[in-house]
Parts: structure tokens; C-alpha cells; sequence
């Protein structure tokens, strides 16, 4: 298989991770499913560093973000399948 | 032979520990015995001064706790032998009788009454002493699993979660049911993922014990002390620019630590040497790196795996630090900090089961005496864990 450039933990999670550097926005990656190793493919919308998300589909306001399969916090501003997720849309929920 | 079969070189100690390294330890009771420590390391080579910043007017459970920090490092059986020295005799003495219950040979010195440079001197006499009988000891053969290994993580990033943490349970997976003692905290960074935590522990009451320190951490420290949130500290500036967002991202990441099947066994105060047998223990501490390894090296494991996403440097003047990262930029920026590579996990050419033999393979050279990165380049990073202000 060749190398991805997006690592998904849980099939129920609607981010992924950036697992190469200088990722440009465009680019057709090749996304893995850790938890059974299936894969799918997404155009990146933005250059995003390595290590950080990209939204696996279009979340509004209010929307949880799933990782690991779990809530990791909610939507503060809306992003479009392939966009960047990060501590500007991205925010917990506990404080 | 599977992995939990393997042989160590280690030094076995009085108490039937096994040490991975032969230290001839320099401990100061109080801050201000640091000078004398120092004096004593330089005079004598082969030991090693520990100095630190408290030991003066503290008390209650502040004064347990570094009561039990200072005789649980020297306990610890990484080292070989120990020297005390303090301001004055009380506490000098209450230190090297914890210390002499391993068997070990200490000793201690106090300053009031004789100055540091009769304290210096004496003290170098018995430091010489001991460094000729402790470095005369060869090692035996021992199983890799009477080994005390602990984790923590730091500077972490999304990597963290993917490949170094979860690399760090596997090892634990395959270790902990041969007898390894393991050790995980980080009371603050499991927020977001208590629950998860908790579903993990032995029993109905070893799970309430540990949400009771979770919920005591929140309502004592979050609580009574934050501003509006603890953003900016927890996750941190590094954990953001690696990629992590919220405190629940980070506390899933970071439990990955302890693998898929082991349970916790206890929750341990900070510094408390663990006494259910051997088994995965939780302990009450801060996320902060040295305090964390320090309060682990005292609760009396010998062994540290951290795994590292941004590239976190520390090290322990006498428990050796190995760094496991899966972030391909660290290892191509930071490679001298870096013992495990396993950034061939994001990469999927390599799958965690292997990444887990190759952590055990570094334990197993660790063991035997190969220096770490942290320790070639000389991190001994020995901070004590304050619950208060002094009196």
C-alpha cells in the first residue's frame, strides 16, 4: 500500500489527521482507517501541517467532532468536507 | 522465546530489586544543602548530586509527600548507594533510616554545627567509600519482567494517539501479564477520557478510587485556581501547533498508553512505591514532565518510556528515559532525542505489534546498560511535586 496522507482512528469519526508534511491544498490524499485498515480518498481544501484535522464532512455550528470514536468537543464555526479543523472551528465542550 | 521470556543484565539489589543502573546517589534534605551535595559529586567520581529546591518549613501531607520523594529516590535500585545530607540531624536521620529498609548502604551528614566544609569532607570520605564497593558490583541475569517500567507522554501531538502512546500499550499488553510493575498518571490530561480511564480499573472499588482523586483534582486545583479555563496550559502551546485541539483530544491519546487489555490495578498517592503485586498502577500526578518522572522514579521504578509527538527532551538524574515518537518531522528535526522511531507506523509500514517488540527490544539494551538519548546528552531534569506554600 502506499504511504496516506490522512489517518482516521474510528469509522464513526468525522475528522482525520494529517500524517505527512507539506500537504498543499488540492491534493487527492489517500485516507486509512486504522481501526480495520479500509481506506476511502478526499481532496484536501487547504494546506494543512502535519498532525493537524481535516473535517471528513461539512459540520456547522454546534456539530460534534468524533475522534477515536469519541466527542472531542463541538463546531464553533463551520467547516466544509476537506477544510482544515483546528482551534479556530474547534473548541470543548467542558469549559 | 516470546518477549516476556527475555534476559536483562541488572544489579540486583539487597531487597531483591532489580536496578539498571549503579548510582551512588547525593541527596540534599533541603535546599540548602544543594552546595555540599555539589561539593561532594565533584569530589568523588561516580556519584551523583540530586539538588532540588524545597525541603525547608513544609508540612503535612506536603512534608509526607517529600519525605517519601526523597527516601523513595534513594531507595529507588537504580541506585547503589546512598549519602544524606541535611541542614540538621532530625530530618537528615528520618530520610536515611527510609532509605536503609532496602538494605542499602547510606549514610548521613548535617551541616548546622560543622559547616559545609567539614560536612564536604566527611561526607566525601564515605562517598569514596561507597563508589569503590557499588562500581566493584557486576551485573546478573534477570527476567525483563521483574523490571519497573513507567510512562508518561509530553509535547504531545495528534502522532502521539496514532502510533508512540499506542506503541507504549502494546508493550504493556505484553509485559504487565508476565509480571512487569507498570505505571501511568497524569491526572489532569485523562480529562476528557476519565471515563474511559475508570472503565479500565480492576474492580468496582479501584474504579471509584481513581474517579475520587480525578473529581478531588478537579474541584481542588481546577477549580480553586483557574482563570477562565486552563487553555494555554492544558493542551499546551507545542500539544496545538503539533495539530491537538481540546483537552478530550489530548486524554484520548495519551490513555492509549495502556494498551487494549491490561487493568489498573491501584491508584497510588504521588511517590507511593506500589504494594499490590505486580500489575498496571495509576498515580496521582501532575502532567508535567519532571515532576511526573521524578515522582514515579521515587515510587521506585527504574525504567521510563516517553512518548514524545512535538519532541519533548526530558530526562531523570537516575532512572533512564527512553523517547518514542511517531512524528516523521521530529525524527527528522530532533533525531538526537529520539530512541524509538515509530513514525513507520503513520506511514503504515509498520504495524503497532511491531512497534511495541521494537520498544521492548530498547528496554531490554536500556536495561543492559545502553545509554538513552536523554541520558548522552545529559538531562537530569529532578523536580519534587509541592502541594502548598510552606509555612
Amino acid at each position: 500500500m502506499s504511504v496516506p496522507q490522512l489517518l482516521v482512528h474510528d469509522r464513526k469519526d468525522n475528522v482525520g489527521v494529517v500524517v505527512v508534511e507539506n500537504l498543499k491544498a488540492g491534493t487527492d490524499m489517500l485516507c486509512v482507517v486504522t481501526e480495520d485498515n479500509s481506506d476511502f480518498r478526499l481532496t484536501v481544501r487547504h494546506d494543512v501541517p502535519i498532525g493537524h484535522k481535516v473535517a471528513l464532512a461539512d459540520l456547522k455550528v454546534g456539530d460534534t467532532v468524533t475522534k477515536y470514536g469519541q466527542d472531542i468537543g463541538k463546531i464553533v464555526a463551520r467547516v466544509a468536507r476537506g477544510e482544515h479543523v483546528h482551534v479556530h472551528n474547534l473548541k470543548t465542550k467542558r469549559w | 522465546m516470546t518477549q516476556n521470556d527475555r534476559k536483562i543484565w541488572g544489579y540486583r539489589r539487597e531487597n531483591g530489586r532489580v536496578g539498571v543502573r549503579n548510582y551512588v546517589a547525593i541527596l540534599p534534605v533541603d535546599d540548602i544543602s544543594n552546595a555540599a551535595c555539589e561539593a561532594v559529586a565533584n569530589n568523588i567520581k561516580g556519584t551523583i548530586a540530586l539538588p532540588h529546591a524545597y525541603g525547608r518549613l513544609q508540612f503535612g501531607a506536603d512534608l509526607d509527600l517529600h519525605f517519601r520523594t526523597m527516601i523513595g529516590t534513594g531507595a529507588n535500585p537504580n541506585v547503589a548507594a546512598c549519602i544524606v545530607i541535611g541542614i540538621e540531624p532530625g530530618w537528615t536521620q528520618r530520610i536515611v533510616d527510609g532509605i536503609a529498609k532496602t538494605g542499602k548502604p547510606v549514610a548521613g551528614f548535617w551541616i548546622e554545627g560543622n559547616g559545609d566544609i567539614a560536612t564536604v569532607a566527611a561526607a566525601s570520605r564515605k562517598a569514596k567509600e561507597f563508589v569503590h564497593m557499588t562500581s566493584a558490583q557486576v551485573r546478573v541475569e534477570c527476567d525483563i519482567a521483574e523490571l519497573w517500567v513507567a510512562a508518561k507522554c509530553g509535547e504531545s501531538d495528534t502522532t502521539t494517539g496514532l502510533a508512540s502512546c499506542p506503541t507504549v500499550g502494546n508493550m504493556y499488553d505484553k509485559l504487565v501479564p508476565a509480571g512487569l510493575y507498570g505505571c501511568f498518571g497524569e491526572t489532569s490530561e485523562l480529562t476528557g477520557a476519565e471515563h474511559l480511564a475508570a472503565a479500565r480499573a480492576v474492580s468496582p472499588e479501584i474504579h471509584d478510587k481513581f474517579m475520587k482523586t480525578w473529581q478531588a483534582y478537579q474541584d481542588e486545583v481546577i477549580e480553586a485556581h483557574k482563570t477562565s479555563d486552563l487553555s494555554e496550559s492544558q493542551p499546551t502551546k507545542g500539544n496545538i501547533a503539533g495539530g491537538l485541539t481540546t483537552i478530550e483530544e489530548k486524554a484520548l491519546g495519551n490513555l492509549e498508553k495502556i494498551g487494549k487489555k491490561v487493568k489498573f490495578i491501584d491508584v497510588l498517592e504521588p511517590a507511593e512505591a506500589p504494594a499490590r503485586g505486580p500489575g498496571l498502577y495509576f498515580m496521582d500526578t501532575s502532567s508535567a514532565a519532571a515532576e511526573c518522572c521524578t515522582l514515579q522514579a521515587a515510587a521506585g521504578y527504574v525504567i521510563h518510556i516517553f512518548p514524545t509527538g512535538q519532541g519533548n527532551v526530558i530526562g531523570n538524574p537516575i532512572m533512564p528515559v527512553i523517547k518514542v515518537t511517531g512524528n516523521p518531522r521530529t525524527v527528522r528535526l530532533m533525531p538526537e532525542h529520539i530512541d524509538v522511531d515509530v513514525s513507520g507506523v503513520v506511514r503504515r509500514e509498520m504495524t503497532i505489534d511491531q512497534a511495541g517488540d521494537w520498544l521492548i527490544d530498547c528496554i531490554a539494551q536500556t536495561a543492559n546498560g545502553r545509554l538513552t538519548a536523554a541520558e548522552a546528552l545529559g538531562h537530569v531534569e529532578f523536580v519534587m511535586t509541592k502541594l502548598y506554600r510552606s509555612a
